[in-house]
């Protein structure tokens, strides 16, 4: 066993577990988005990343993919953390601002702008879609193509793969299609529509008898300012 | 249809196989063909998105066939100062393609890359691994002439890295040299060649870094060859395999001190010069 601290609270956790995997059983919320259980972390959207250590040496570093280490201490929200999750969010949102999944994170990060050249691709190279194939459905039909800015995911020569089996389960954990985002003006980045939510179950008259099952309720994780 | 067979047999089981089993592949079409690449996931056991993925991933690797000569222009931050793009435009102006296209005759590949290591030496123009250092305009049509001619050909008066060697066999100490038939204006070192059952002389250039070869039967590419001294017929062996191809090396005493070993596979030009002592090295120069 290993003893970490998080956020503060002294943990107990077995050898392999990630630091992501510990604050979820604490309950600290950290967002994801390339991760997905039952599927082998990857660290590719960097929406996950804590700051571990202490004073001059710490560090962020992504919490799906890094294993606890005896006497590490994690911080899942302090500012530096907040702060580059934000641009992360930003810079996700530059490239993929369609995604309703991604629009979500935004309104609950209280992400209200986005400072990069918009672009409107289809893919944040999240490698979900991959990793399920490979792993879930142990087709291995689709596969990252080329490097750098002409990164894609695509089957071998472009042409359909022999081995996909047309089962779907790569769109169906995608984030950027499984959800397309509605808003009504497409040249803005940022839709914000849901942010401008008020909390819709506090009108109702005798709240305290009303049980809420959204989860996450977007409304209810907007800060008031 | 292609055939790697011989390829995926020789690196299996090696570090990083695959690296290794497509850039043979590529070394023998000149780019990656899409059933040498099936053929290549089919044989290792992975799958064909991975290889694919590999395949794409490395700029030194195309999918696209080229041409016979694979002109390289460095675009690297040094070199891009002195000159450069310019370099690139007129290479591109004489072989009438953009970087990254082949000509219509199929002879040169035309490619930019962006640092191939020699900033002091800029600009860069690299043919079939050729150098060219402090590339200007006026120098581009003497490379492809000199490509066109054959990179291969040593000019002994000029070249300071070409010099002739004397060997003799290591076994009775008989010289090889035989002075009637000379390659590249030198006496050529004669020894017995020997393959699939075919038996007979080969003449190999003296000049060190000179591949120039005859011999009796027209021997294959890739195929390994067996040496032996024509006066003893003692093979010429035992000094371990070629680290480039794993083919065993050939050796042969040098006149003066030394050892010259030289890679038994035809097309592999991999050689080793050995000597023993220093004053040697300095009688030659």
């Amino acid at each position: 066993m290993i003893n970490i601290t998080l956020n503060g609270v002294p943990l107990e956790v077995e050898k392999g577990t990630t630091l992501l995997e510990a604050a979820q059983f604490l309950g600290f919320p950290i967002p994801t988005l390339c991760h997905m259980e039952g599927l082998h972390p990857y660290g590719a959207c960097r929406l996950c990343i804590v700051e571990i250590g202490e004073g001059p040496r710490a560090k962020l570093v992504s919490s799906c993919t890094y294993p606890a280490e005896e006497g590490l201490k994690v911080r899942t929200s302090s500012s530096r953390v907040v702060k580059a999750r934000r641009m992360v969010i930003e810079l996700l949102l530059a490239s993929c601002p369609q995604s309703k999944t991604i629009q979500d994170i935004a309104s609950a990060h209280d992400v209200r702008q986005q400072r990069f050249r918009q672009e409107h691709e289809d893919c944040i190279l999240c490698g979900r879609c991959v990793r399920m194939c490979e792993e879930q459905m142990v087709a291995k039909a689709i596969g990252f193509v080329g490097r750098g800015a002409g990164r894609a995911i695509g089957t071998p020569f472009g042409k359909r793969s022999e081995v996909c089996r047309q089962c779907g389960g790569c769109m169906y954990v995608c984030p950027a299609c499984e959800l397309r985002c509605t808003y009504s003006e497409p040249d803005k980045a940022i839709c914000g529509g849901c942010a401008n939510l008020a909390p819709p179950c506090l009108e109702k008259e005798q709240f305290d008898d009303l049980m809420c099952y959204m989860k996450p309720c977007v409304a209810c994780e907007i800060p008031k300012s | 249809m292609t055939d790697i067979t011989g390829i995926v047999e020789k690196r299996r089981g090696q570090r990083g196989e695959l690296l290794a089993i497509l850039q043979d592949i590529q070394a023998k079409y000149s780019y990656l063909p899409e059933d040498a690449l099936r053929a290549v996931a089919q044989k290792t056991g992975r799958s064909l998105v991975d290889v694919y993925g590999v395949a794409t991933f490395y700029h030194a690797f195309s999918l696209k066939p080229r041409g016979k000569h694979l002109v390289t222009c460095c675009m690297g931050t040094a070199c891009h100062v002195r000159g450069a793009p310019k370099v690139a435009e007129e290479l591109e102006r004489q072989l009438h393609v953009p970087p990254g296209e082949t000509t219509a005759d199929r002879q040169f590949t035309l490619e930019t890359q962006n640092c191939l290591g020699g900033c002091a030496l800029g600009p860069i123009v690299v043919v079939d691994g050729h150098y060219f250092s402090s590339v200007g305009t006026p120098n581009v049509r003497g490379i492809l002439e000199k490509t066109r001619s054959g990179l291969d050909r040593v000019d002994l008066a000029s070249d300071l890295r070409a010099f002739p060697v004397e060997v003799a066999c290591g076994r009775c100490n008989h010289s090889l040299m035989d002075a009637h038939d000379r390659i590249d204006g030198q006496p050529s070192i004669r020894v017995t060649a020997s393959f699939a059952d075919k038996h007979g002389w080969l003449r190999l250039s003296s000049v060190y870094g000179s591949f120039e070869v005859e011999s009796q039967h027209e021997i294959p590419l890739d195929t390994v060859v067996d040496f032996f001294c024509p006066h003893c017929s003692a093979e010429l062996a035992g000094a371990g395999p070629c680290v480039a191809c794993g083919a065993s090396m050939v050796p042969m005493i040098l006149r003066g001190g030394g050892v010259v070993q030289i890679c038994s596979r035809r097309g592999c030009h991999h050689h080793m010069l050995d000597l023993e002592g220093t004053s040697a090295w300095s009688e030659w120069r």
